[in-house]
């Protein structure tokens, strides 16, 4: 399994990276020898195997529905890059 | 002071003969002096580090000291940080001043340990050399052309050259063993679950896991326990009652040998091929110091070991292309100046803040779980997780802990394996397997290979062993001298530590 220039340029678009056509290139040999490491899985027999998530086979807690966290949304927001009212900005999405 | 354990500090700031603000000052003219050839760390905050040194001589002092009140400490800068730059060794977070404190964090602050700063990694905690930090390479303390190991290459590196004497790390495939086992320095990456990963910026959420760099097993055991404990706050953190790892370590030796009884596990799979000349001889010439020791070693097999890496590589990648989806140059993070509308903003700020190593892992990630090609990627490797975790399983049937190298070569010179991804990723081989599981291991000074470079040894314990495994590497501590061994910096000689 290898991957063609226009496949790496789709999953660029599918991970919101840009790739520029020169950088396109060398990404996709590294990315196809990578995969010829992942390739090496393909070669043993997994059937009724039943597959494994997670270390701790653990189902999720539950938690009473209260109020937890106290609202520090300045905080939070005096990390972003543009904001305004409390609200983020970002390039107009509606015409 | 420099090269005392964290007990004699204990007890020297207890008995008052030195202040945690004078001890603090005396790492920090270190950090000063040192750092620069190093760059094992991105931010040093001296006046916040006084500061808290100050609070805890006033603890000290009313004898509310506990075990770490006053040691000077560093944290990986995958930890979030009240106030102080968290970069996570990106780009994408070089303006990131976190909000909150790590849940590892607020538990080191409550304990009275003094932050002196946050240490270099490769970028996301993606990498084995540190070679992948927006901040530069650290180098190893024994020879400064050569790699620290990674990720977490600061940490392991901040302690070897005794830049501070103790340092948090986080593992997700080996990043606290394997840049210990290069930087001569023990470390320990606990049972999945044991620390909590709230704050601890993610990557590969089933396998992260907060570690301890210390040392000795001992004082990487107190970093530990004042790590680890139950919080709500990560779904994955377990709710178990508190323990204390050095509770074993505590205890008078038996008259038959310290360790005797004790059944060492070596996978055949570790000792075939691939493992360099010299870190075989440190290798075998600990297992023999274990046997004088009292314990016995019998053969297991892993015979999934070898799958380790590219089951690992897809379930490591595809969290990561999800867990790293969250930088969208919106929230928080980097943002690129120039954009035509919100998509193209994403694919700027994202392009622009992320580094050649993560786009690829986020890339690979992104196609193995995009549609037609999950079952044959990312199920088949949670199916070979499995498989790897019941040869573990196996294992344990014939022994208590697993032994065998922590890496397959002492460290590399750097750029040595830069231009090949897959390279780097196999020199993860000893380790990844032990995450894929959740297992406790740690990684401890054996021994010194060819070039005069460090050989760590690898034990791997059971679910929740990590008492047994601190007990055995300090016995193998109390009865060697590998641990005491430093590394010449500028202006200092080589040598022993005591």
């Amino acid at each position: 399994m290898s991957l063609s220039n226009e496949q790496v340029l789709r999953v660029a678009s599918l991970a919101r990276i840009e790739l520029t056509a020169g950088e396109a290139g060398d990404t996709l040999a590294k990315l196809n020898g990578i995969l010829g490491l992942i390739e090496q899985m393909q070669a043993i027999d997994t059937s009724g195997v039943a597959p494994m998530s997670h270390p701790q086979e653990l189902s999720q807690r539950l938690r009473e529905d209260a109020v937890t966290e106290p609202d520090r949304r300045d905080d939070y927001q005096k990390t972003a890059p543009a904001v305004e009212n409390g609200l983020y900005l970002v390039p107009k999405v509606i015409e | 002071m420099i090269h005392a354990s964290l007990t004699e500090l204990r007890a020297a700031l207890d008995t008052q003969r030195i202040s945690s603000v004078e001890l603090a000052t005396l790492f920090l003219d270190r950090i000063e002096r040192h750092d620069p050839a190093l760059n094992a760390f991105i931010t040093v905050d001296r006046e916040r580090a006084l500061a808290e040194a100050a609070n805890a001589d006033a603890r000290i002092a009313t004898g509310e000291s506990g075990p770490l009140t006053g040691i000077p400490l560093a944290h990986k800068d995958v930890f979030c940080t009240e106030g102080v730059l968290t970069t996570c060794g990106s780009k994408m977070l070089s303006n990131f001043v976190s909000p909150y404190d790590a849940h590892v964090v607020s538990r080191l602050k409550a304990a009275g340990a003094v932050t002196l700063g946050k240490t270099n990694m490769d970028e996301f905690a993606m990498g084995s050399s540190n070679e992948n930090s927006h901040y530069g390479p650290v180098r190893n303390p024994w020879d400064p052309a050569r790699v620290p190991g990674g990720s977490s290459g600061g940490s392991a590196a901040a302690v070897a050259a005794r830049l501070v004497p103790m340092a948090t790390g986080t593992d997700t495939g080996g990043s606290v063993r394997q840049p210990a086992a290069l930087c001569g320095v023990t470390g320990i990456k606990p049972t999945y679950g044991v620390v909590s990963r709230y704050g601890m910026i993610a990557y590969a959420s089933s396998l992260d896991q907060g570690g301890a760099f210390g040392a000795t097993a001992a004082d990487c055991g107190m970093l530990l326990n004042a790590m680890s404990g139950f919080d709500p706050r990560d779904s994955t953190s377990l709710d178990r009652p508190a323990e204390d790892v050095l509770r074993e370590a505590r205890r008078e030796a038996g008259t038959t040998g310290p360790l005797a009884g004790l059944r060492i596990g070596l996978p055949r799979e570790f000792f075939a091929e691939g493992m360099a000349d010299d870190v075989r001889a440190a290798t075998e010439a600990a297992l023999t110091h274990y046997r004088s020791l009292g314990a016995q070693t019998v053969e297991v097999t892993l015979p999934n070991a070898r799958l380790a890496i590219p089951a690992y590589y897809v379930i490591a990648m595809a969290e990561a292309s999800s867990n790293l989806s969250r930088f969208d140059g919106v929230r928080y993070g980097h943002r690129a100046e120039h954009y035509a509308d919100l998509d193209d903003l994403y694919r700027k700020s994202r392009a622009e803040g992320f580094g050649a190593e993560v786009k690829r892992r986020i890339l690979v990630g992104t196609y193995v779980l995009s549609h037609g090609y999950y079952d044959a990627y990312y199920l088949q490797a949670q199916k070979l997780r499995r498989l790897i975790a019941e040869d573990f399983r196996s294992a344990f049937d014939q022994c208590d802990v697993i032994a065998g190298p922590t890496s397959p070569t002492t460290a590399w010179a750097i750029g040595a394996k830069t231009d090949d991804p897959v390279q780097m990723y196999l020199s993860d081989i000893y380790t990844i397997a032990v995450n894929l599981a959740g297992l406790p291991a740690l990684s401890h000074p054996c021994g010194f290979g060819a070039d005069g470079l460090p050989v760590g040894l690898q034990l791997i314990g059971n679910y929740f062993s990590e008492a047994r495994l601190l007990n055995v590497a300090h016995r193998y501590q109390q009865s060697t001298d590998w641990h005491l061994q430093r590394p010449a910096l500028a202006g200092e000689e080589s040598g022993s530590a005591r």
